[in-house]
């Protein structure tokens, strides 16, 4: 599966990931070339086959919804980029 | 008394402990100047916590001579650097949590340290645990202590290199594609990947949530078992966690393997394999019938060519949704320049992630998107009941299978460096084992020309002891993991 340069800048913005032009095409080849030898997995017949998400046989596994004490302010702001007050601070998401 | 520091296993220094011919301050002090002696020629370690230590040592002290001893106080182990450790920095190798400190411990940490243990600090991996061979460190790289020009395997290199060269009595490392077992064969010490759910995950950094597991590198089988049974069992934390009771795993190790039927999946000796590692994969199997147990060497697992693929396509899908967390704003790198929230988030992104990961990030998202979900991730799922219903046919007739380890000796630094497909290939004998959530341990082998080859022994689920047994009388038959590199 050959991928095109437009490919590789939407797989780049769906992951919010940033790519320079020079990147761009250096990762189509690997990607392309990667996706090529999967390929191989059309040739596997799964007809009836049920898709594996995880190995256990677990379902519906809850817990009790029972109040705790949360991780304390201070805690969760620690690592921090950018914080003011009690908030992790960002550009704005809405602009004008 | 002189403590040989590269030989002495966990359960020797507990026995030394407990008669207080030796001290954990001391064990410690000893483990401290290993480190710093090999550490310029190794580099496993990215984190030493030489004052934690010593203070864990000393509380370790107060607990034997008390009486009140586990099988792991007092002594000092190194863990991987994508388990999170409470103050303590937690990197993952990469620069996008190089500044991270964990504000909880990971359940196997609260584990250990309940058990009194000495932390040393944290070891290299390849970054965010995708690689093969701890290249991708965003750090540094490490180097096999075998010889200081080949890799020591990945992405838990740092820990398997760091207990070869005595550098800590143990490690933990994770596995999600082969990360304990291919740097364990690499390092010739022992390392366990246990059952999928055995384990819980709360704490270990999430790379592909239906993979990953945390297990032990170890000198030798015994402490293998003495790890396991510290880290092993059911936690609420961990959805994926299983409610089964833990056996002493201690107890199963014996050296009679009569009755013990095993089967050798001709796909894993691949073609393309090193002459050397098959020919002394083929005696060691040899060795494990002369221990009493029966051998089939015709066994087909028919879907085994299929399983990189269907890790490629899988681990990555999980990985770009774990992933997505790492957007500059509640912890990590957080890219300081940028015009806007998205730019923010890209670029952050961007100069945060090294290569490896962000192709990763970018198969998975491409795997997941619209229009080609069902062409790639479900197809993979799909194939992934085959590969795991080839298995469970398999141990109906089986209690273990054994394989090698990797196609290869360990190989050098910068050899596959630029072919990503390469350095995949390196993980073809045991990704299949996480497809289908089972457990296997890797035990040092022999060698070829000096560098080591391991023998892989994979188990049904659950069955850890099997495992143990067989790879403790192969251990004390062969004593390869006595031979330790010159460093």
């Amino acid at each position: 599966m050959k991928l095109s340069r437009d490919d590789v800048l939407h797989i780049a913005r769906l992951a919010r990931v940033g790519v320079t032009d020079a990147d761009v095409e250096k990762i189509r080849e690997q990607l392309s070339n990667i996706l090529e030898n999967f390929e191989i997995l059309q040739q596997v017949d799964t007809t009836g086959v049920p898709p594996t998400a995880q190995s256990v046989s677990l379902q519906n596994v809850m817990k009790d919804d029972v109040e705790a004490p949360s991780l304390p302010v201070p805690q969760v702001l620690a690592n921090a980029p950018h914080q003011e007050g009690e908030f992790f601070k960002i550009k704005a998401v809405l602009e004008e | 008394m002189t403590i040989d520091i590269k030989q002495l296993t966990i359960h020797e220094a507990q026995r030394l402990l407990r008669a207080r011919e030796v001290s954990s301050v001391e064990l410690t002090r000893a483990s401290l100047e290993r480190i710093s002696q090999v550490e310029p020629q190794v580099r496993a370690v990215v984190t030493v916590t030489e004052e934690l230590a010593l203070q864990q040592a000393q509380k370790a002290d107060e607990l034997i001579t008390r009486g009140d001893a586990s099988p792991l106080t007092g002594v000092p182990a190194l863990i991987k650097d994508n388990i999170c450790t409470k103050g303590v920095r937690t990197t993952c190798s990469s620069k996008m949590l190089e500044n991270f400190v964990p504000p909880y411990d990971a359940t196997v940490m609260e584990k250990l340290n309940a058990q009194g243990i000495v932390m040393l600090g944290k070891t290299n991996m390849d970054e965010f645990a995708m690689g093969s061979s701890t290249e991708n460190s965003a750090l540094f790289t490490t180097h096999n202590p075998w010889d200081l020009s080949r890799v020591p395997g990945g992405s838990s290199g740092g820990s398997a290199a760091a207990v070869a060269s005595g550098e800590a009595f143990y490690a933990l490392g994770s596995d999600t594609g082969g990360s304990i077992r291919q740097p364990a064969g690499f390092c010739s010490v022992a390392g366990l990947k246990p059952t999928y759910g055995r384990v819980s995950r709360y704490g270990l950094v999430a790379f592909a949530s239906s993979l990953d597991q945390i297990g032990p590198l170890t000198k030798d089988v015994t402490d293998c078992a003495l790890v396991l049974n510290a880290i092993a069992g059911y936690d609420d934390r961990d959805s994926t966690s299983v409610p089964l009771p833990v056996p002493d795993y201690t107890q199963c190790l014996s050296t009679d393997l009569r009755g013990l039927r095993i089967g050798v999946p001709k796909e894993y000796f691949v073609a393309g394999m090193q002459a050397e590692v098959e020919t002394q994969l083929r005696g060691s199997i040899d060795k494990l019938k002369e221990l009493g147990a029966s051998i089939d060497w015709e066994v087909s697992l028919p879907h085994t060519p299929y399983s990189l693929a269907v890790y490629y396509i899988i681990a990555p899908s999980e990985a770009s949704a774990n992933l997505a967390r790492y957007d500059g704003v509640k912890y990590g790198y957080s890219y300081p320049n940028a015009d806007n929230m998205w730019d923010a988030m890209e670029k952050t992104r961007q100069f945060g992630f090294g290569a490896e990961v962000k192709r990763r990030i970018m198969l998975g998202t491409y795997a997941l998107s619209a229009g080609y979900y069902d062409a790639y991730y479900l197809k993979a799922q799909k194939v992934r009941t085959l590969i795991r219903q080839e298995f469970d046919q398999a141990f109906t007739k089986f209690d273990a299978l054994v394989t090698p380890t990797s196609p290869t000796v360990p190989f050098k630094i910068g050899e596959k460096v630029s072919d990503p497909l390469q350095m995949y290939l390196s993980d073809v004998c045991t990704i299949p084992i996480n497809i289908a959530g089972l457990p296997a341990i890797v035990i040092p082998a022999g060698f070829a020309d000096g560098l080591p080859i391991g023998m892989q022994i994979i188990g049904k689920p659950f069955s850890e002891e099997t495992l143990l047994k067989i790879a403790y009388a192969f251990e004390q038959a062969t004593d390869w993991h006595k031979r330790k590199p010159q460093i």
